[in-house]
């Protein structure tokens, strides 16, 4: 799991039929303290997540089938999804 | 400066790419037979190149010079009809924008 900043969203008209009617957010890895770190990835909403929000990111296939009731092997080419909105990260002593 | 497809960089995150050509691939794995297969630029949220192009299957039309989002490694495969083809980068979208937040966009410019 990641925690990102949500820094954009990505307009998509032509896509593959999974992704119908799902928001995709441009999310920014951070440290515990919202620093950026590494590269953006697109992640699919699952938590009406907007620009802006720290949040929490699952980014393993199973994880996203699990989330969109999507049957194990039902064919869901989705493997970035956010499962929560961060309030605060507690790290160190 | 013909692009040079070296390792293909394991596409695990979904992300984003320019098609900037085609394979063909006469001789090639069954299960890959009629399937478009393009060249990627990887391009990060501003849509500048970063990395290095590789090759993935495309599922919705999609042309040289668009912007495309990918998902890679099992859900690539996923992306198509027949299941457990080879394939370890797809393309599932075609950007029409890409909306960044104002700082995002003053770092751009």
């Amino acid at each position: 799991m990641r925690v990102c900043r949500v820094v954009g969203t990505v307009v998509a008209t032509a896509k593959h039929p999974s992704y119908h009617g799902l928001t995709l957010l441009v999310c920014q890895p951070t440290d515990d303290e919202g620093r950026d770190v590494g590269d953006t990835f697109i992640a699919v909403d699952h938590s009406q997540a907007g620009v802006g929000d720290w949040v929490l990111v699952n980014q393993e296939g199973g994880g996203a089938r699990l989330v969109f009731g999507a049957p194990l092997e039902d064919k869901l080419p989705i493997r970035s999804v956010v499962v929560g909105i961060v309030d605060r990260v507690d790290t160190g002593a | 400066m013909t692009p040079s497809i070296r390792s293909v960089s394991i596409l695990v995150a979904v992300n984003l790419g320019r098609v900037i050509g085609t394979v063909v691939a006469e001789r090639k794995y069954e299960g890959l037979e009629g399937l478009k297969l393009l060249v990627v630029q990887p391009v990060d949220e501003q849509e500048k190149d970063k990395g290095t192009p590789f090759v993935a299957v495309d599922t919705v039309r999609a042309g040289p010079g668009d912007v495309v989002i990918l998902v890679g490694a099992r859900e690539a495969a996923l992306a198509l009809d027949e299941a457990f083809v080879p394939v370890d980068a797809a393309i599932v979208g075609i950007v029409d924008s890409v909306d960044l937040d104002r700082r995002r966009q003053a770092r751009a410019r």
